[in-house]
């Protein structure tokens, strides 16, 4: 890698008593890149996601954004940094309209939020983002709709729209396309594709047609440790692979 | 030395009240802790316990009557209250929990001022231990001394049923994740109406108690919530150590707040609670909610 | 469709006209229920927007209402009515804010029911607060250019300070600010998530509701002459509570509703009989169990409105 890491993980652990969820996890994401972390259940995927966005304190190693040490941080300073995360199960504002929804996010710079008495239909900057990113989900037949009254996968999309809405640097995928059709997964997958590069993207998957799609390169997780790593092609030929996902390992 | 035996004495007191502070507790913390129930109406299960007794001694003159009959009432309350007005609110979160207890309490004391007059009504100690006892120079009501021994003797009986027992463990988890031990098979609608009859139970016993040392009036149990609640807030929620320990602080920190500080001696728990609430948020030994 | 402006505009003005058509008594409970609504209405900015259950609002009541009386005393001006109880209310609710907001839920009610009653503990020992008996004697202000010890001058001043703050809570709760809390009453972890320091913001909300507050213990203060420890007993924080319900959480108005109706109903049941406690209580534990909503939430169901 010639240009320094955008996201640095060096030996990060987190132990839930004996169990070790994370157990020295070193990865280094390049800006620009599309990483993809898969591997079985209970391999650590999501404990890693929560590490990187301040949900869960580690119980060792380091976490490095763009050169700046973010162990330890709260979630809302880590998104300021940045980096930003939809979650597994959908995690949105149900009785909020989809606009509000992203505009909520697209605020959370803080400009503006403090205003005892202004309208919000002056912030011109939020509510611009909150439609920008609904069209770039496929969402802007729905702006008006309460989030709670979506179907699901409109929700999911919605879910990654949340995540796009503060502008990061990095966002973390968790599933994204969990739960969905055929169809409503390609067009997940397209519409992730369509991304700029300027958002370098981590993503945990489980749907390899997904991966194969839009990594550039693969890490796979097995109890809490990084089994291997490369691209999809390199991945998915490896011995080491096939017996952790068939279970023999 | 004068001093030190009025410090004894003192902390005799503070150890009596202690115990009526730590029966009331266990059942509130278990309640919170597990039912993730609001419990405002655990003063009034209280103020219940202190006037069956009243009524049990007045007709059978038997104090372990009392002791034994008044608490298992206010269990069966318990009961019908979990039953009929707090189950339809666990999945409705602490606001209606609070409002409905709320005006349980309203109803409660009322009811009884209704039916035993607002007069204040005394409860004499059973004759075993209405005298009182010189111990290392301090003369000390025996009665006190009975509610400490007996105190400790159920702190010792609860631990032994939460730690050791299978029931307890069930309780524990409950506590701990409810809805993963229902997941497991265990019938914790069952559980949680018992741990509720049991909690007001423990109140009850703690109101009997009481009824020597407190006597008898209808806003008794609005009064002992609070100091309830704040070893509650102060040992954690749904710890029985909890209980035991902040008890033994709270109960100290306001019988000597009387004593040290007679012009604020009510101010004087609250500072303990901000300074334990400070440093531990959650309380001594509690943890944060889910 | 009337505007609701003119609506607004004309229930004002049919408030402030009202001792010119009813006797004392009527104009009194009134005001009462002015006073109480507004309070009830500051904490349903906390609960119903912020989703703060606090069960310790009547500190900042309690405060508003002691340090009127005080500052009344010495100099019954605008300043001693309504700058400093203000200012004071704001000044606890950052302090005890800034305790509570650490924990949230049932801890969070326990904790700010606790600091509640460490007022009534102070105030109920403090001579120099005039103890159990309070402090009494307190005059009317000369303030907003009329010299409220006249009673139809008091009334307008009343209406107008309350409708100020009414006006005031019905735009913070529009405001980028206002959306805010409802976010964070919708999901607090994703608010967290997308960048927003959610305990700051919480606090804020906490120091405005406990502001208003104040100003509502201090016209109440001033409505009665007289300020006793029972300001802070935790059940006037439940009745507040009680009120915010009755009419509706999350809609500012229905806090005026539900203390209307709480003080009609008392007013009404303690004249027929000395149980009006035991009928309170009974009527707040039907209300929980079967009437949800509220007030509002009942008239939003006949109507079929969502908002």
């Amino acid at each position: 890698m010639s240009a320094p890491p955008l996201l640095s993980i060096e030996q990060l652990a987190r132990h839930f008593g004996a169990l070790n969820a994370v157990n020295g996890v070193s990865l280094a994401i390049a800006p620009r890149e599309r990483r993809a972390i898969i591997g079985p259940n209970g391999a650590g995927k999501t404990t890693l996601f929560n590490l990187i966005t301040g949900h869960l304190a580690p119980s060792g190693g380091r976490i490095l954004f763009g050169g700046d040490l973010i162990t330890g941080l709260p979630p809302h300073a880590v998104a300021r940094r940045g980096i930003s995360r939809s979650f597994q199960r959908t995690n949105l504002f149900p009785k909020l309209s989809v606009r509000e929804n992203l505009r909520l996010a697209a605020a959370a710079d803080g400009r503006g939020s403090y205003n005892l008495f202004g309208s919000v239909g002056r912030l011109r900057a939020p509510l611009d983002k909150a439609v920008e990113v609904a069209e770039a989900v496929g969402l802007a037949p729905r702006l008006d709709e309460p989030a709670g009254r979506l179907s699901y996968g409109e929700q999911r999309q919605l879910e990654v729209g949340v995540a796009l809405a503060i502008s990061p640097k990095l966002l973390l995928l968790d599933e994204p396309t969990a739960g969905m059709s055929p169809e409503e997964t390609q067009r997940m997958t397209r519409m992730l594709e369509g991304l700029p590069r300027e958002i370098t993207l981590l993503i945990i998957e489980h749907d390899m047609d997904v991966v194969s799609s839009l990594a550039d390169r693969v890490t796979v997780l097995h109890y809490g440790e990084v089994l291997v790593e490369g691209t999809f092609g390199e991945v998915k030929t490896d011995p080491r692979v096939y017996e952790v996902y068939l279970g023999t390992a | 030395m004068p001093f030190l035996l009025d410090l004894f004495a003192q902390a005799l007191n503070g150890l009596s009240y202690g115990v009526l502070l730590f029966l009331l507790s266990v059942g509130l913390t278990l309640i919170f802790g597990m039912l993730d129930v609001v419990n405002l109406a655990h003063g009034s299960f209280y103020m219940l316990g202190a006037y069956a007794g009243l009524t049990l001694i007045g007709v059978t003159n038997n104090f372990w009557l009392a002791l034994a009959v008044a608490p298992v009432a206010v269990g069966v309350i318990g009961v019908l209250i979990e039953r009929g007005c707090l189950r339809p609110l666990y999945r409705r979160g602490p606001l209606d929990q609070v409002l409905l207890t709320f005006g349980l309490i309203y109803l409660f004391e009322d009811l009884v001022k209704w039916i035993w007059g607002g007069k204040i009504r005394s409860i004499p100690p059973p004759d075993l231990f209405a005298g009182s006892v010189t111990l290392w120079g301090a003369t000390v009501p025996s009665y006190r001394l009975f509610v400490i021994v007996f105190g400790l003797a159920m702190a010792v009986a609860l631990w032994l049923l939460i730690e050791r027992t299978r029931l307890g463990a069930i309780i524990r988890a409950g506590v701990f994740d409810a809805e993963m031990a229902a997941g497991l098979g265990i019938n914790i609608q069952r559980v949680f109406t018992g741990v509720f009859a049991f909690g007001a139970a423990l109140a009850g016993l703690s109101g009997v108690i009481a009824g020597p040392i407190q006597s008898a009036q209808p806003p008794m149990g609005a009064t002992i919530l609070i100091p309830a609640l704040i070893v509650v807030v102060v040992g954690g929620l749904g710890s029985l150590k909890g209980s035991l320990v902040g008890s033994l602080i709270i109960g100290q920190a306001e019988t000597f707040g009387k004593v040290w500080l007679p012009g604020a001696s009510m101010l004087m728990i609250y500072v303990v609670m901000a300074a334990i609430v400070l440093l531990r948020p959650h309380g001594l030994f509690g943890r944060p909610l889910k | 469709m009337i505007p609701r402006l003119i609506l607004a505009a004309a229930l004002v003005a049919a408030l402030a006209a009202f001792p010119l058509f009813a006797g004392n008594y009527p104009v009194k409970l009134l005001q009462e229920i002015l006073i109480w609504g507004i309070f009830a209405m500051s904490l349903d900015l906390l609960m119903g927007y912020a989703g703060m259950v606090s069960f310790g609002h009547s500190a900042f009541f309690g405060v508003g209402g002691y340090v009127a009386a005080l500052a009344l005393l010495k100099s019954p001006g605008p300043v001693s009515a309504l700058l400093l109880p203000a200012a004071a209310a704001a000044l606890a609710a950052l302090v005890i804010g800034f305790f509570s907001i650490r924990v949230s839920g049932v801890y969070f009610i326990m904790l700010t029911l606790a600091f509640s009653q460490m007022f009534y503990a102070v105030t109920f020992q403090a001579a120099w607060l005039g103890a159990e008996d309070g402090i009494v004697g307190v005059p009317r202000p000369v303030a907003l250019g009329l010299d409220t010890g006249r009673p139809l001058q008091f009334h307008l001043y009343l209406v107008a300070v309350v409708t100020l703050a009414a006006l005031a809570l019905w735009r913070i709760v529009r405001s980028p600010f206002g959306h805010v809390l409802r976010g964070i009453h919708e999901n607090e972890p994703r608010m967290e998530a997308v960048g927003y320091a959610v305990n700051r913001y919480k606090l804020l909300a906490f120091v405005i509701a406990g502001t208003v507050a104040g100003l509502a213990g201090s016209l109440y203060t001033q409505q009665v002459g007289s300020i006793t420890p029972d300001a802070f007993l935790w059940t006037t924080s439940g009745e507040a509570l009680l009120m915010v319900i009755i009419g509706g959480t999350g809609t500012l108005g229905g806090a005026v509703l539900g203390a209307a109706a709480f003080i009609l109903l008392q007013s009404m049941v303690s004249s027929y009989t000395e149980r009006w406690m035991l009928i309170l209580g009974l009527t707040f534990v039907l209300l929980v169990l079967f009437a949800p909503g509220g007030i509002v939430g009942a008239l939003r169901g006949r109507i079929g409105i969502r908002s």
